[in-house]
């Protein structure tokens, strides 16, 4: 391992260590959460929506939404509480005076989230399996969609980290854009079921691919084709991952 | 037990000699700092600030609050960028070959910042790793916990360590990867006497070793101690660069301190000299060419001065710096 890796291992073995240290609050808790979800969504709506899957029923439809949901919320606050805490404490100033450059703290703090993320998403089809069958038809879908929508919201924390000054603003950004843009991506019912605006609006929520793509992981088909979701999401990950990378490489907000 | 000698860690030894293949390092400055200017909006920070740190030495960079100290001094760290200039960490450009510069330095930060989710030893490993370095320098974080004083806190949270042992774990983390070049900026900063004892002790070791010490601190009589070589930063200028002992020698002041008893007072003449008056002790400030010892003795003696006491005193660094950083002062 020549330095240069070394400094990417350090720092992403860090940021594993630094949520696994409060693991109760970053991975037990928002598993709690999303099956408290699936509990009261399920037992409130089984058999009066329609999922529109041949076969599946709401509590199957619904496991994959709120898995995907997780993930997005996981893999966004990882990034970016991370970053906020260090500006805010100052020991950012650790990790700025030492050589790494913006690969490494891209790569790091990217796959610390996925890890994350994949321990929630685990945990959460660890315990909905014991009560919900679900079909894993097309798994090299599932890991795509989960590596590609993780690194997005990933990428979407580092980039919420580094603008963010306070912690205010993380929570505004968290409130007011990852939550609602997460429940308004079919997490909770197929766009089919709804009007024209809202049909057509969930289809610019790159959320909704995240979620459709996901399902189509567990069931081989969904809302839209899965090339679709694929592009979207893949499109959006260059996007935020090149901000992201952007900020990382100038010193956004960090070298004055 | 052996201090050991404040080369790089193994990885970072590794990565110097693929960055600077069969380069002669001997002759290098430690430190090049070249025309640096930092202006933040229309306030200028550093007004094109040049000189160079020589390799081993113990060097003060000193100045009142708000000189600039600290932002070139994050410059170098590359916590800051400069608006123009060049510094260089031992023939390493900091910004075009920072990685090759960041492993050569050390800085230990102005600020008691800490990471609240580690413990003491494994952020100092954690802090090793950054610069590439492994296991190889466990055994040296373990020498450095036993000279800090901290090897009973070694498994304790940061977050519960009292402020003095939170400043040791600093100047352990800007240590762990051996660095050459090591900046302390203002360690001694609210800590108390052991806690100086123990790091001052601890840095002349590394000294004596091989390694460039930069020092800035507001207690002047450590750097007049400790520092071969001192520049005086005021208003973003560098205002004076020299030895310590050229430096306190180019004062043209000496100060004769009185006990006066019962008689005559101060001559008006001399009165103007008097710098300080304290139960019964005046202090004159004499300027060595207009004002002869000789002649001060007449003119006491002449007016009925009974004196009880004298003492002379030489100038103090800190005479200098206030000297060269009054407002008006020219270097």
């Amino acid at each position: 391992m020549n330095p240069n890796q070394r400094g990417f291992y350090t720092l992403l073995k860090k940021e594993v260590m630094r949520f696994w240290a409060v693991l109760g609050q970053t991975v037990s808790a928002p598993v709690i959460t999303a099956l408290l979800y699936l509990l009261v969504f399920a037992q409130a709506l089984k058999g009066r929506v329609v999922t529109g899957y041949d076969g599946i029923d709401y509590t199957q439809f619904l496991v994959p939404g709120l898995v995907m949901m997780t993930i997005i919320q996981n893999a966004f606050a990882n990034t970016s509480s991370s970053l906020i805490q260090s500006k805010v404490m100052g020991n950012i100033v650790f990790t700025l005076m030492a050589p790494l450059g913006p690969i490494e703290w891209f790569g790091a703090y990217i796959l610390a989230a996925l890890v994350r993320a994949a321990l929630v998403a685990a945990a959460m089809l660890a315990v909905t399996l014991i009560f919900v069958r679900l079909p894993f038809e097309q798994p090299l879908v599932l890991v795509a969609v989960f590596l590609l929508s993780a690194g997005c919201l990933a990428s979407l924390g580092i980039i919420a980290g580094l603008w963010a000054q306070k912690f205010d603003q993380i929570a505004a950004f968290t409130n007011f854009i990852v939550t609602p843009a997460s429940f308004l991506s079919g997490v909770f019912y197929s766009v089919h079921s709804l009007s024209g605006f809202w049909y057509h609006a969930s289809h610019l929520n790159p959320f909704f691919y995240m979620v459709d793509g996901f399902r189509y992981g567990f069931f081989g088909h969904a809302d839209v084709p899965i090339y679709m979701s694929l592009l979207w999401i893949s499109g959006f990950f260059v996007l935020v991952s090149s901000i992201a990378y952007w900020m990382l490489h100038t010193g956004y907000r960090m070298r004055k | 037990m052996t201090t050991q000698s404040p080369l790089h860690c193994k990885g970072a030894l590794a990565v110097a000699s693929i960055i600077v293949p069969l380069m002669n390092t001997s002759n290098l400055d430690a430190l090049a700092i070249d025309a640096v200017k930092k202006s933040y909006g229309s306030l200028q920070a550093l007004k094109g600030v040049s000189f160079n740190i020589n390799r081993g030495e113990f060097f003060g960079l000193l100045g009142p609050n708000g000189a600039g100290k600290s932002t070139l001094i994050n410059i170098i760290a590359g916590l800051n960028h400069a608006s123009s200039g060049h510094i260089r960490v031992l023939g390493h450009d900091t910004v075009s070959d920072f990685r090759a510069a960041r492993r050569n330095l050390g800085v230990v930060p102005q600020e008691l910042v800490f990471d609240p989710f580690f413990n003491v030893v494994d952020m100092l490993r954690i802090q090793a790793g950054y610069y590439g370095c492994g296991e190889e320098v466990w055994p040296w974080i373990d020498e450095m916990l036993e000279r800090l004083e901290l090897a009973n806190k070694r498994t304790s949270m940061l977050r519960a360590l009292s402020g003095g042992m939170k400043r040791r774990v600093l100047i352990a983390q800007a240590l762990v990867h051996k660095p050459p070049v090591v900046i302390l900026d203002e360690p001694t900063a609210g800590v108390d006497v052991e806690l100086r004892r123990t790091l001052w002790a601890f840095m002349r070791d590394l000294h004596a070793k091989g390694t460039t010490v930069v020092l800035t601190t507001h207690y002047l009589e450590e750097a007049q101690e400790m520092c071969s070589r001192i520049a005086i930063l005021d208003k973003g200028e560098v205002k004076a660069l020299e030895t310590t002992s050229a430096l306190l020698g180019r004062s043209p002041f000496r100060f004769l301190r009185l006990k006066l008893g019962e008689g005559a007072p101060l001559p008006e003449a001399l009165r103007e000299l008097v710098t300080s008056d304290k139960a019964g002790v005046i202090e004159l400030k004499l300027e060595t060419s207009k004002h002869p010892i000789n002649n001060v003795f007449t003119a006491l003696r002449t007016a009925g001065v009974v004196i009880e006491d004298v003492h002379t005193r030489e100038p103090d660094l800190e005479d200098i710096f206030i000297e060269l950083t009054r407002d008006g002062a020219t270097a």
